[in-house]
Protein backbone atom coordinates (compact mmCIF):
# COMPACT_ATOMS: atom_id res chain seq x y z
CA UNK A 1 0.00 0.00 0.00
CA UNK A 2 1.19 3.53 -0.54
CA UNK A 3 1.08 6.34 2.03
CA UNK A 4 2.26 9.63 1.87
CA UNK A 5 4.59 10.86 4.39
CA UNK A 6 5.75 14.50 4.73
CA UNK A 7 9.49 15.69 5.92
CA UNK A 8 9.53 19.10 7.08
CA UNK A 9 12.78 20.75 6.18
CA UNK A 10 12.54 24.29 6.92
CA UNK A 11 16.04 25.20 5.36
CA UNK A 12 16.49 28.14 3.75
CA UNK A 13 17.36 28.24 -0.06
CA UNK A 14 20.55 30.16 0.31
CA UNK A 15 22.08 28.01 2.93
CA UNK A 16 24.97 26.55 1.00
CA UNK A 17 25.82 29.98 0.46
CA UNK A 18 24.91 31.89 3.64
CA UNK A 19 27.22 28.71 5.15
CA UNK A 20 30.63 29.94 2.62
CA UNK A 21 29.70 33.33 3.86
CA UNK A 22 30.09 32.84 7.37
CA UNK A 23 33.33 30.68 6.68
CA UNK A 24 34.87 33.37 4.21
CA UNK A 25 33.70 36.05 7.25
CA UNK A 26 35.49 34.02 10.11
CA UNK A 27 38.39 33.85 8.02
CA UNK A 28 38.58 37.28 7.23
CA UNK A 29 37.72 38.27 11.15
CA UNK A 30 40.99 36.10 11.96
CA UNK A 31 43.03 38.05 9.51
CA UNK A 32 41.65 41.10 11.13
CA UNK A 33 40.80 41.93 7.24
CA UNK A 34 37.77 44.55 7.25
CA UNK A 35 35.31 43.36 3.72
CA UNK A 36 33.24 45.95 2.32
CA UNK A 37 30.76 44.71 -0.42
CA UNK A 38 30.16 47.37 -2.99
CA UNK A 39 26.73 46.98 -5.17
CA UNK A 40 24.82 48.91 -7.64
CA UNK A 41 24.08 49.05 -11.27
CA UNK A 42 25.92 48.61 -14.22
CA UNK A 43 28.11 52.03 -14.80
CA UNK A 44 27.33 53.64 -11.28
CA UNK A 45 29.93 54.41 -10.93
CA UNK A 46 31.93 51.85 -8.48
CA UNK A 47 35.05 51.10 -10.30
CA UNK A 48 35.67 55.18 -10.49
CA UNK A 49 34.91 55.25 -6.82
CA UNK A 50 37.43 52.43 -6.38
CA UNK A 51 40.22 53.95 -8.44
CA UNK A 52 39.69 57.51 -6.01
CA UNK A 53 39.48 55.36 -3.07
CA UNK A 54 42.88 53.40 -4.04
CA UNK A 55 44.47 56.85 -4.74
CA UNK A 56 43.86 58.46 -1.36
CA UNK A 57 43.19 55.42 0.93
CA UNK A 58 46.41 53.04 -0.18
CA UNK A 59 48.63 55.08 1.74
CA UNK A 60 47.41 54.77 5.26
CA UNK A 61 45.63 51.22 5.05
CA UNK A 62 46.61 48.16 3.09
CA UNK A 63 44.16 47.29 0.34
CA UNK A 64 43.40 43.93 -1.47
CA UNK A 65 40.63 44.00 -3.96
CA UNK A 66 38.28 41.55 -5.85
CA UNK A 67 36.82 42.54 -9.09
CA UNK A 68 33.74 40.68 -10.15
CA UNK A 69 33.23 40.96 -13.90
CA UNK A 70 31.05 39.14 -16.26
CA UNK A 71 33.69 38.83 -18.99
CA UNK A 72 36.69 41.15 -19.19
CA UNK A 73 39.78 41.99 -16.91
CA UNK A 74 39.49 45.62 -17.89
CA UNK A 75 38.11 46.99 -14.56
CA UNK A 76 40.71 44.81 -12.74
CA UNK A 77 43.37 46.21 -15.01
CA UNK A 78 41.72 49.73 -14.23
CA UNK A 79 42.64 49.16 -10.70
CA UNK A 80 45.96 47.43 -10.40
CA UNK A 81 47.99 51.06 -11.80
CA UNK A 82 47.34 51.72 -8.02
CA UNK A 83 49.80 48.69 -6.74
CA UNK A 84 47.23 47.05 -5.00
CA UNK A 85 46.45 43.22 -5.47
CA UNK A 86 43.34 42.96 -7.56
CA UNK A 87 41.50 39.43 -7.91
CA UNK A 88 39.80 39.34 -11.12
CA UNK A 89 36.89 36.93 -10.53
CA UNK A 90 34.88 35.96 -14.20
CA UNK A 91 31.92 34.93 -13.34
CA UNK A 92 30.73 34.01 -16.28
CA UNK A 93 27.32 34.34 -17.53
CA UNK A 94 26.32 34.69 -13.26
CA UNK A 95 24.97 37.12 -12.51
CA UNK A 96 26.59 38.03 -8.56
CA UNK A 97 29.53 37.21 -6.88
CA UNK A 98 28.49 34.04 -4.35
CA UNK A 99 30.10 33.05 -1.30
CA UNK A 100 32.40 30.45 -3.01
CA UNK A 101 33.30 33.08 -5.74
CA UNK A 102 34.82 35.06 -2.86
CA UNK A 103 36.50 31.98 -1.35
CA UNK A 104 38.03 31.16 -4.54
CA UNK A 105 39.62 35.04 -4.93
CA UNK A 106 40.72 34.51 -1.26
CA UNK A 107 42.83 31.23 -2.07
CA UNK A 108 44.52 33.22 -4.42
CA UNK A 109 45.04 36.48 -2.99
CA UNK A 110 46.60 33.81 0.15
CA UNK A 111 48.68 32.06 -3.04
CA UNK A 112 50.43 35.88 -3.79
CA UNK A 113 50.41 37.45 0.15
CA UNK A 114 49.62 37.00 3.81
CA UNK A 115 46.42 37.91 3.72
CA UNK A 116 46.94 39.37 7.60
CA UNK A 117 48.74 41.85 6.00
CA UNK A 118 45.82 43.89 5.10
CA UNK A 119 43.56 46.17 6.90
CA UNK A 120 40.53 45.96 3.98
CA UNK A 121 39.27 44.09 1.56
CA UNK A 122 37.33 45.86 -1.39
CA UNK A 123 34.70 43.53 -3.39
CA UNK A 124 33.17 45.38 -6.23
CA UNK A 125 30.18 43.24 -6.85
CA UNK A 126 28.55 42.71 -10.51
CA UNK A 127 26.58 45.75 -11.72
CA UNK A 128 23.18 44.32 -11.48
CA UNK A 129 20.64 46.03 -9.23
CA UNK A 130 18.77 42.89 -8.63
CA UNK A 131 20.20 39.45 -7.87
CA UNK A 132 23.82 40.62 -5.23
CA UNK A 133 21.50 41.67 -2.70
CA UNK A 134 20.48 38.13 -1.94
CA UNK A 135 24.03 37.06 -1.85
CA UNK A 136 26.47 37.49 0.74
CA UNK A 137 29.97 36.95 0.26
CA UNK A 138 31.68 37.29 3.65
CA UNK A 139 31.60 41.37 3.69
CA UNK A 140 31.31 43.30 7.20
CA UNK A 141 29.01 45.93 5.62
CA UNK A 142 27.02 46.22 1.95
CA UNK A 143 27.54 49.68 0.06
CA UNK A 144 24.86 49.97 -2.41
CA UNK A 145 25.84 53.32 -4.96
CA UNK A 146 23.05 54.84 -7.03
CA UNK A 147 23.64 57.22 -9.84
CA UNK A 148 22.16 60.40 -9.97
CA UNK A 149 21.44 59.71 -13.81
CA UNK A 150 18.89 56.50 -12.91
CA UNK A 151 16.47 58.57 -11.21
CA UNK A 152 15.15 58.60 -7.95
CA UNK A 153 12.48 56.19 -8.41
CA UNK A 154 15.45 53.21 -8.11
CA UNK A 155 14.87 52.38 -4.34
CA UNK A 156 11.40 51.75 -4.57
CA UNK A 157 11.80 49.80 -7.71
CA UNK A 158 14.80 47.68 -6.04
CA UNK A 159 13.94 47.63 -2.77
CA UNK A 160 16.30 44.72 -1.80
CA UNK A 161 19.36 46.36 -2.50
CA UNK A 162 18.76 49.68 -0.72
CA UNK A 163 16.62 47.60 2.32
CA UNK A 164 20.31 45.73 2.79
CA UNK A 165 22.91 48.44 2.63
CA UNK A 166 24.93 49.83 5.35
CA UNK A 167 25.96 52.37 3.69
CA UNK A 168 24.34 54.26 0.62
CA UNK A 169 26.43 56.68 -2.13
CA UNK A 170 24.68 58.47 -4.36
CA UNK A 171 27.38 59.27 -7.10
CA UNK A 172 27.68 61.36 -10.14
CA UNK A 173 26.68 64.37 -8.02
CA UNK A 174 28.58 66.60 -10.49
CA UNK A 175 25.80 66.16 -13.35
CA UNK A 176 23.30 67.45 -10.59
CA UNK A 177 22.75 71.20 -12.26
CA UNK A 178 22.17 69.24 -15.96
CA UNK A 179 19.27 66.57 -14.54
CA UNK A 180 15.89 67.17 -13.15
CA UNK A 181 16.49 64.86 -9.95
CA UNK A 182 14.86 65.73 -6.70
CA UNK A 183 17.53 64.41 -3.96
CA UNK A 184 15.12 64.76 -1.31
CA UNK A 185 12.71 62.61 -2.46
CA UNK A 186 15.48 60.08 -3.61
CA UNK A 187 16.59 60.01 0.11
CA UNK A 188 12.85 59.86 1.63
CA UNK A 189 12.30 56.92 -0.71
CA UNK A 190 15.61 55.40 0.54
CA UNK A 191 14.18 56.05 4.54
CA UNK A 192 11.64 54.66 4.11
CA UNK A 193 12.84 50.85 3.35
CA UNK A 194 16.32 51.84 5.55
CA UNK A 195 15.61 54.71 7.76
CA UNK A 196 19.41 54.12 9.56
CA UNK A 197 21.65 53.76 6.09
CA UNK A 198 24.08 56.16 5.93
CA UNK A 199 23.67 58.51 2.70
CA UNK A 200 26.50 59.84 1.43
CA UNK A 201 26.21 62.03 -1.80
CA UNK A 202 29.71 61.87 -3.90
CA UNK A 203 31.05 62.77 -7.02
CA UNK A 204 34.57 60.80 -8.51
CA UNK A 205 35.16 63.02 -10.92
CA UNK A 206 35.43 66.07 -8.96
CA UNK A 207 36.19 64.51 -5.75
CA UNK A 208 33.06 66.26 -4.21
CA UNK A 209 32.31 64.88 -0.80
CA UNK A 210 34.52 61.76 -1.23
CA UNK A 211 35.96 62.86 2.31
CA UNK A 212 33.06 61.66 3.93
CA UNK A 213 33.02 58.46 2.52
CA UNK A 214 36.92 57.81 3.12
CA UNK A 215 35.96 58.50 6.59
CA UNK A 216 33.01 56.13 7.16
CA UNK A 217 35.82 53.20 4.98
CA UNK A 218 37.95 54.37 8.36
CA UNK A 219 35.32 54.50 10.61
CA UNK A 220 34.64 50.71 9.47
CA UNK A 221 37.88 49.59 9.40
CA UNK A 222 38.68 50.57 13.21
CA UNK A 223 35.44 49.37 14.53
CA UNK A 224 36.39 46.26 12.80
CA UNK A 225 39.99 46.07 14.26
CA UNK A 226 38.71 46.98 17.58
CA UNK A 227 36.34 44.05 17.55
CA UNK A 228 38.62 41.24 16.66
CA UNK A 229 41.30 42.92 19.53
CA UNK A 230 38.40 42.22 21.59
CA UNK A 231 37.08 38.73 20.67
CA UNK A 232 41.13 37.59 20.53
CA UNK A 233 41.27 38.97 23.82
CA UNK A 234 38.38 37.03 25.18
CA UNK A 235 39.50 33.75 23.40
CA UNK A 236 43.29 34.46 25.25
CA UNK A 237 41.37 34.14 28.69
CA UNK B 1 19.30 34.37 -13.49
CA UNK B 2 20.25 33.42 -9.94
CA UNK B 3 17.44 31.11 -10.08
CA UNK B 4 19.41 28.16 -11.76
CA UNK B 5 21.87 28.50 -9.01
CA UNK B 6 19.05 28.40 -6.68
CA UNK B 7 17.48 25.24 -7.99
CA UNK B 8 21.03 23.67 -8.14
CA UNK B 9 20.92 23.73 -4.22
CA UNK B 10 17.91 23.13 -4.02
CA UNK B 11 17.98 19.73 -5.81
CA UNK B 12 21.42 19.26 -3.69
CA UNK B 13 19.56 19.74 -0.37
CA UNK B 14 16.64 17.12 -1.30
CA UNK B 15 19.31 15.00 -2.72
CA UNK B 16 21.24 14.72 0.92
CA UNK B 17 17.99 14.30 2.55
CA UNK B 18 17.36 11.25 -0.27
CA UNK B 19 20.12 9.63 0.45
CA UNK B 20 19.75 9.71 4.27
CA UNK B 21 16.84 7.78 4.07
CA UNK B 22 17.03 4.25 4.60
CA UNK B 23 14.45 3.62 1.87
CA UNK B 24 14.92 5.87 -0.99
CA UNK B 25 11.58 7.37 -0.97
CA UNK B 26 9.81 8.42 -4.45
CA UNK B 27 9.93 12.65 -3.74
CA UNK B 28 6.08 13.44 -4.51
CA UNK B 29 6.33 17.42 -4.20
CA UNK B 30 8.99 19.69 -2.92
CA UNK B 31 7.15 22.64 -1.04
CA UNK B 32 8.68 26.21 -1.26
CA UNK B 33 8.00 29.43 0.45
CA UNK B 34 9.71 32.53 -1.27
CA UNK B 35 8.03 35.30 -0.33
CA UNK B 36 6.62 38.55 -2.68
CA UNK B 37 9.93 40.96 -0.97
CA UNK B 38 12.65 38.83 -2.23
CA UNK B 39 14.80 38.82 -5.80
CA UNK B 40 13.34 35.10 -6.91
CA UNK B 41 11.43 34.50 -9.59
CA UNK B 42 9.07 32.01 -8.89
CA UNK B 43 8.05 30.93 -12.55
CA UNK B 44 11.99 31.45 -13.05
CA UNK B 45 12.39 28.86 -10.74
CA UNK B 46 10.06 26.56 -11.91
CA UNK B 47 11.32 26.36 -15.56
CA UNK B 48 15.06 26.05 -13.97
CA UNK B 49 14.08 23.08 -11.80
CA UNK B 50 12.01 21.42 -14.81
CA UNK B 51 15.40 21.70 -16.98
CA UNK B 52 17.52 20.76 -13.93
CA UNK B 53 15.15 17.38 -12.28
CA UNK B 54 15.52 15.48 -15.63
CA UNK B 55 17.12 11.98 -15.41
CA UNK B 56 17.26 12.31 -11.75
CA UNK B 57 15.48 11.12 -8.70
CA UNK B 58 13.50 13.98 -9.06
CA UNK B 59 12.08 13.50 -12.38
CA UNK B 60 8.33 12.84 -11.58
CA UNK B 61 8.61 15.58 -8.58
CA UNK B 62 6.43 18.46 -8.75
CA UNK B 63 7.52 21.94 -7.63
CA UNK B 64 5.11 23.87 -5.51
CA UNK B 65 5.40 27.33 -4.45
CA UNK B 66 3.56 29.64 -2.31
CA UNK B 67 4.21 33.51 -1.85
CA UNK B 68 3.65 35.32 1.23
CA UNK B 69 2.98 38.99 0.82
CA UNK B 70 4.57 41.70 2.01
CA UNK B 71 3.36 42.61 5.82
CA UNK B 72 4.90 45.02 7.62
CA UNK B 73 4.13 46.24 11.48
CA UNK B 74 4.15 49.81 12.30
CA UNK B 75 5.62 49.93 15.83
CA UNK B 76 3.58 53.18 16.33
CA UNK B 77 0.43 52.06 15.54
CA UNK B 78 0.80 48.78 16.51
CA UNK B 79 -0.54 47.17 13.42
CA UNK B 80 0.07 45.44 10.21
CA UNK B 81 -0.19 46.84 6.51
CA UNK B 82 0.48 45.54 3.48
CA UNK B 83 3.50 48.05 1.67
CA UNK B 84 2.70 48.45 -2.15
CA UNK B 85 5.86 46.52 -4.06
CA UNK B 86 7.60 49.31 -6.13
CA UNK B 87 5.23 52.36 -4.80
CA UNK B 88 5.42 52.74 -1.24
CA UNK B 89 6.68 50.65 1.90
CA UNK B 90 5.90 53.98 4.90
CA UNK B 91 3.38 53.27 6.76
CA UNK B 92 0.09 54.32 5.06
CA UNK B 93 -1.68 56.10 8.19
CA UNK B 94 1.56 57.54 9.97
CA UNK B 95 4.05 57.27 7.39
CA UNK B 96 6.52 55.85 9.62
CA UNK B 97 9.54 53.77 7.51
CA UNK B 98 9.27 49.99 7.07
CA UNK B 99 11.39 48.57 9.87
CA UNK B 100 9.40 45.69 10.75
CA UNK B 101 8.88 42.83 8.01
CA UNK B 102 6.55 40.33 9.54
CA UNK B 103 6.57 38.29 6.17
CA UNK B 104 7.19 38.42 2.37
CA UNK B 105 11.17 37.38 2.88
CA UNK B 106 10.66 34.08 3.00
CA UNK B 107 13.10 31.99 0.89
CA UNK B 108 12.57 27.99 2.38
CA UNK B 109 12.38 24.68 1.45
CA UNK B 110 9.61 24.15 3.68
CA UNK B 111 8.92 20.46 3.36
CA UNK B 112 9.31 17.11 0.95
CA UNK B 113 6.09 14.87 0.35
CA UNK B 114 7.02 11.48 -0.14
CA UNK B 115 5.96 8.24 -1.03
CA UNK B 116 6.58 4.85 0.97
CA UNK B 117 5.40 1.12 -0.34
CA UNK B 118 6.37 0.60 3.72
CA UNK B 119 5.91 2.78 6.23
CA UNK B 120 9.20 4.80 7.80
CA UNK B 121 10.61 4.54 11.08
CA UNK B 122 10.41 8.31 11.35
CA UNK B 123 9.97 11.45 8.99
CA UNK B 124 13.08 12.85 9.34
CA UNK B 125 13.28 16.65 10.32
CA UNK B 126 16.94 18.36 8.98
Amino acid sequence: MHQTFDAALGINLLHANQQGANHNRAHLDQWGVTCLNLMSGPGAGKTALLEKTLAALSTQLKIAVIEGDMTTELDAERLRQYGVPVIAINTGRSCHLDAKMVAGGLHQLEDHCSPSAFDLLLVENVGNLVCPAEFEVGEHAKIALLSITEGEDKPLKYPIMFQEADCLLITKMDLAPYLEIDLARLESNVRQINPQVQIIPVSAKTDWGLEAWFDWVRSQVSAQAQTSTRSSASSAI
Amino acid sequence: MHETDMTKALIQTVQDWWEAQPERPRVERIHLVVGKFTCVEPVSLQFSFEVQRRDTFLAQTELVIQEPPLIAFCQLCQQEYAPEIGLRYACPSCQAPMEEIRSGRELKIDRIEYCSDSAPAYASDL
